[in-house]
């Protein structure tokens, strides 16, 4: 059996730094990850991205995929990609399958689960038909396989999800027929949805599909008006010639590894629906397993990152790799940096959310 | 109709909407060079704009999702927030450029990029084409990141609504 | 549908070298390294499986080998997720038919 001090699940923005954190500290610690590649879901955000100098704000969420890549490799943290993690047995045995033939058990100290989360479909007739597609999907297609999944775009959903693809498919080439939101209001950042709609992109509020029409392939969209109570309005209908429907309407945290081990969940409907109990040091209900990023809540990168160096520092300290004094600082610089992105009129809610999960009984 | 709230509806803030905030604030003809226009009014947690100020004209304050405040006096127009804006949500601006002409400063990440010379199409605030424009400058050096800085004139009765250019047709 | 040739953020696209894959028969033209869906996206394939009962079309959904409806037969195995699957020189893809042929009696 292979033993590691810390093996950490996913190699997105919350791994990463939960590796770099734990290892700057001592530890040994190994990063597994079912893609071919590092990064998760950074390298194709190329924005530019919000918070203060300690967020690394400015910096394009690409540029700072390869940052951490870098601090990774130079602290000899042992990376295994094409592997998928399949289940967690004894609280810290860690089950995973190299290069989908070679099955092996990790023994881990402490287990720190990055797994993201999964994007939310919504359906409509026609939302199978190919052309209708993840938000996240066509950001992939664009930024990472520099492929135009269509010309036409609708979206749905006018969250900053939403808002930052249709604004990359614009830079990418494409042209976004429409943003329809089914509530009242825009849910993106302001400046988000105002560059994208001087960029000549119309937004509807109070608009859902009602039908996405094709034979092999999307042809059309059949958008409708929604009454208060989101009922469809007859004889507001109107129909947009478009390729492609990118659905951008939340995502679910990918929460199965952490169920299978056993930790106990909490219903967190702010934060994407059910999420394994932590507490702020971001150990759950299982001594052994911490979570960081949007399996422990749906939030962004900048989140992700602050509690994926929470998770490895907490991991660390369980381990006896820092002394408290050390820990106690370094804990609460990375508290007041998650504090300050979960601030203002859209973080809130957030830091609510959270302070409820960790207030739950842990069970 | 410029009705209320609009940011939240269309997308775009309306004049109303803007001019109801203190942190808008548009130079007027006093101003002999471009400075920076904040068009920030939500209070979300980012503060590069206030680091980018080398002449620390712009201030967020320890809260960042403190709304950005400029004192136009101290603005020397360089830019540099205009590029470290994450929201694209900053240009510089002066109202007479001469006596016809507005200036504008503002971010573009599309490509093509136009020329120095050419006229494009300038937008408003909801992508409506509403004067043209000749382009002064190009400006994309490695500091912006990308994100290049385009200078144009335009004509005065349009000063206010002017916020950026037209996408160029890709080849 | 179409590569992105320049881009504002990423330049413009990097040379790569060409393999050449087979799709239903097809030869199609693709970038070294790519996932098998990116090249049959840019090369206009409008879907990439059909359903069991009602032969419905489907394509990428999720793009990052979630949701698994992007699966085809690649080299005669049934069900694997294009969007993480890299191409090949010569690799045999077939549009999928349901569940997929596994060669034997199911």
């Amino acid at each position: 059996m292979v033993e590691r001090d810390i093996v950490v699940i996913g190699s997105g923005p919350a791994g990463l730094c939960a590796a770099i954190e734990a290892a700057e500290a001592g530890a040994k610690v190994l990063i597994v990850d079912e893609n071919a590649k590092p990064g998760g879901q950074l390298f194709k955000q190329i924005h530019k991205f919000f918070g203060s100098r300690e967020h690394r704000a400015g910096v394009r969420g690409i540029d700072i995929g390869t940052l951490l890549l870098k601090q990774a490799e130079e602290l000899n943290i042992e990376v295994w990609l094409n592997t998928e993690a399949c289940g967690i047995f004894d609280q810290d045995k860690v089950w995973v399958v190299r290069d989908k033939h070679t099955s092996v058990t990790i023994h881990a100290k402490r287990i720190i689960l990055a797994t993201g989360a999964n994007e939310n479909a919504v359906n409509f007739p026609g939302w199978t038909l190919p052309g209708v597609m993840g938000a996240g999907a066509a950001q992939t297609m664009i930024n990472i396989h520099r492929v135009l999944p269509g010309q036409k775009i609708l979206m749905i959903g006018s969250g900053n999800v939403g808002v930052i693809v249709s604004y990359q498919l614009l830079q990418a080439g494409a042209q976004v027929k429409a943003v329809v939101e089914a509530a009242p209001q825009l849910g993106g950042y302001g400046v988000h949805t105002a560059k994208v709609r001087r960029a000549g992109v119309p937004f509807y509020t109070g608009h859902t599909v009602l039908e996405a029409k094709g034979t092999d392939h999307i042809e059309s969209a059949v958008v409708v008006k929604l009454d208060a109570a989101w009922k469809p309005i007859a004889g507001t209908e109107f129909e947009l010639d478009v390729d492609t429907i990118c659905i951008a309407a939340g995502l679910t945290p990918a929460v199965e590894l952490a169920f299978g081990a056993g930790c106990r969940s909490v219903n967190s409907p702010v934060l994407g629906g059910l999420v394994p109990w932590h507490d702020e040091t971001m150990r759950t209900s299982l001594s052994s397993i911490y979570i960081a990023g949007d399996v422990s809540g749906v939030e962004e990168a900048s989140t992700a990152m602050e509690e994926g160096r929470m998770a490895g520092l907490s991991a660390a300290q369980s381990l006896g790799y820092l002394q408290e004094k050390r820990y106690r600082t370094r804990f609460e610089a990375i508290n007041h940096n998650l504090l300050a992105l979960r601030s203002g009129m859209f973080g809130q809610k957030r830091r609510d959310a959270k302070k409820a999960i960790v207030a739950a009984s842990k069970g | 109709m410029d009705t209320e709230k609009r940011l939240k509806t269309t997308g775009a803030a309306s004049l109303t909407e803007l001019h109801a905030t203190k942190e808008y604030i548009l130079p007027d003809e006093r101003m002999q060079h471009p400075v920076a226009v904040i068009e920030c009014i939500e209070a979300i947690p980012c503060n590069p704009c206030e680091t980018a100020c080398p002449v620390h004209a712009i201030t967020v304050g320890s809260e960042i999702t403190n709304l950005p405040v400029i004192d136009i006096e101290k603005c020397t127009g360089c830019g540099l927030c205009v590029a470290a804006c994450p929201g694209l949500a900053i240009y510089l601006k002066q109202k007479n450029y001469t006596k016809d002409l507005s200036y504008i400063a503002f971010p573009f990440e599309y490509v093509p990029l136009p020329e120095v010379g050419q006229s494009v199409n300038m937008v408003d605030r909801f992508g409506l084409v509403v004067c043209e424009g000749t382009v002064i400058k190009v400006v994309k050096i490695k500091r912006f990141d990308r994100t290049a800085i385009i200078h144009a004139s335009y004509p005065v009765e349009q000063y206010e609504h002017v916020v950026n250019m037209q996408r160029l047709a890709r080849n | 549908m179409q590569r992105i040739l320049d881009h504002p953020i990423l330049g413009p696209l990097p040379e790569e070298e060409k393999v050449v894959i087979m799709v239903d028969g097809e030869p199609v033209e693709a970038r070294k390294g790519e996932m098998i869906a990116a090249a049959l996206i840019a090369a206009g394939k409008p879907y990439f499986r059909k359903t069991v009962k009602r032969h419905e079309p489907r394509s990428i959904f999720c793009g990052i080998g979630r949701c698994t409806d992007c699966v085809m037969t690649v080299n005669g195995i049934p069900n694997v997720r294009t969007c993480v699957t890299a191409v090949e020189d010569g690799m045999v893809i077939e549009t999928q038919l349901g569940s997929g042929d596994w060669g034997g009696k199911r």
